[in-house]
């Protein structure tokens, strides 16, 4: 699989670590609401198809990355940096 | 002052090596008595560092990705947003960039003392180190002076190219023997002199 990271280019996967699901949001950190906090950590949806994702280009950049991936076919449909996505800069 | 000493040992072995007999792929050496300062530019600050690092080394940048410049012994890269090589001869490197840039710009690390630098040169050059890394050597993807970060084993290294068949490999200096090793066995076949 190559990801086509926004800095580096394109690049192998080995250079990749995957970080765990882009869609989960955190709870209110003063919330004390059991369910939410359990859906938070062990709920999966582990979708068919386009699903968005943590990765860490850590054999080159080291940016964080959040990648839309499709489950089965494994396109890559977009890949940019965490940091511009939380700062709201492209979705 | 300690006179600083390759870690390649006695795996440095001048002369020529491997299937030389038709002629010689690839020529390796150490490049020696750097100075090697990482530079991290906060992610507000790139444009003034970069004016800062001009300032420094003669060196002008834009903020593009990997993008680089070489001037003799001098060389800048980027390798990741915001992050630089600025490699020189000059011993007062480090102070010199030190003083163009304050904590309010970014952070810089001397890495004189952890990378062993290795130059290959000659018309395989691309050939032998595409062997190593899983990265593309064309010129149109990897033009001169631009720099690279990626991995050899799992192992990072840094990478600049310096013409169109010379490129300076940056390895950790604790890994340079071994890399060194892996890299002439890579070259055997094409026949390699080390000077």
């Amino acid at each position: 699989m190559i990801i086509r990271c926004p800095y580096c280019g394109p690049r192998d996967v080995i250079e990749f670590t995957y970080q765990g699901d882009a869609t989960r949001r955190r709870p209110d950190p003063a919330s004390s609401d059991q369910d939410a906090w359990n859906s938070y950590i062990y709920d999966r949806t582990n979708p068919g198809g386009s699903h968005r994702e943590f990765w860490l280009h850590g054999g080159g950049c080291r940016q964080h990355l959040v990648i839309t991936r499709d489950m089965t076919t494994h396109a890559i449909s977009s890949v940019a940096f965490a940091r511009s996505i939380v700062a709201g800069e492209s979705s | 002052m300690a006179e600083p000493r390759s870690p390649l040992g006695k795996a440095f072995v001048a002369g020529d090596h491997g299937n030389h007999a038709a002629g010689i792929g690839v020529t390796l050496r150490e490049r020696k008595n750097l100075s090697i300062i990482q530079i991290t530019a906060w992610a507000d600050s790139i444009p003034a560092v970069l004016t800062a690092i001009g300032s420094a080394t003669g060196l002008v940048l834009q903020n593009k990705p990997g993008l680089g410049r070489v001037a003799g012994e001098k060389s800048v890269f980027g390798f990741a947003p915001g992050r630089y090589f600025v490699v020189s001869a000059t011993p007062d490197l480090e102070t010199r960039l030190r003083s163009a840039i304050s904590a309010e710009l970014g952070t810089m690390v001397d890495l004189t003392h952890g990378r062993t630098v290795i130059r290959i040169g000659g018309p395989r050059s691309e050939w032998v180190i595409s062997k190593l890394f899983a990265i593309d050597f064309s010129e149109h993807a990897f033009p001169v002076a631009y720099g690279r970060a990626t991995l050899h084993h799992d192992i990072h290294t840094n990478i600049q190219r310096i013409d169109d068949e010379t490129f300076d490999l940056y390895v950790f200096r604790t890994f340079a023997r071994s890399f060194w090793l892996t890299l002439g066995h890579a070259a055997e076949e094409v026949g390699y002199r080390v000077e």
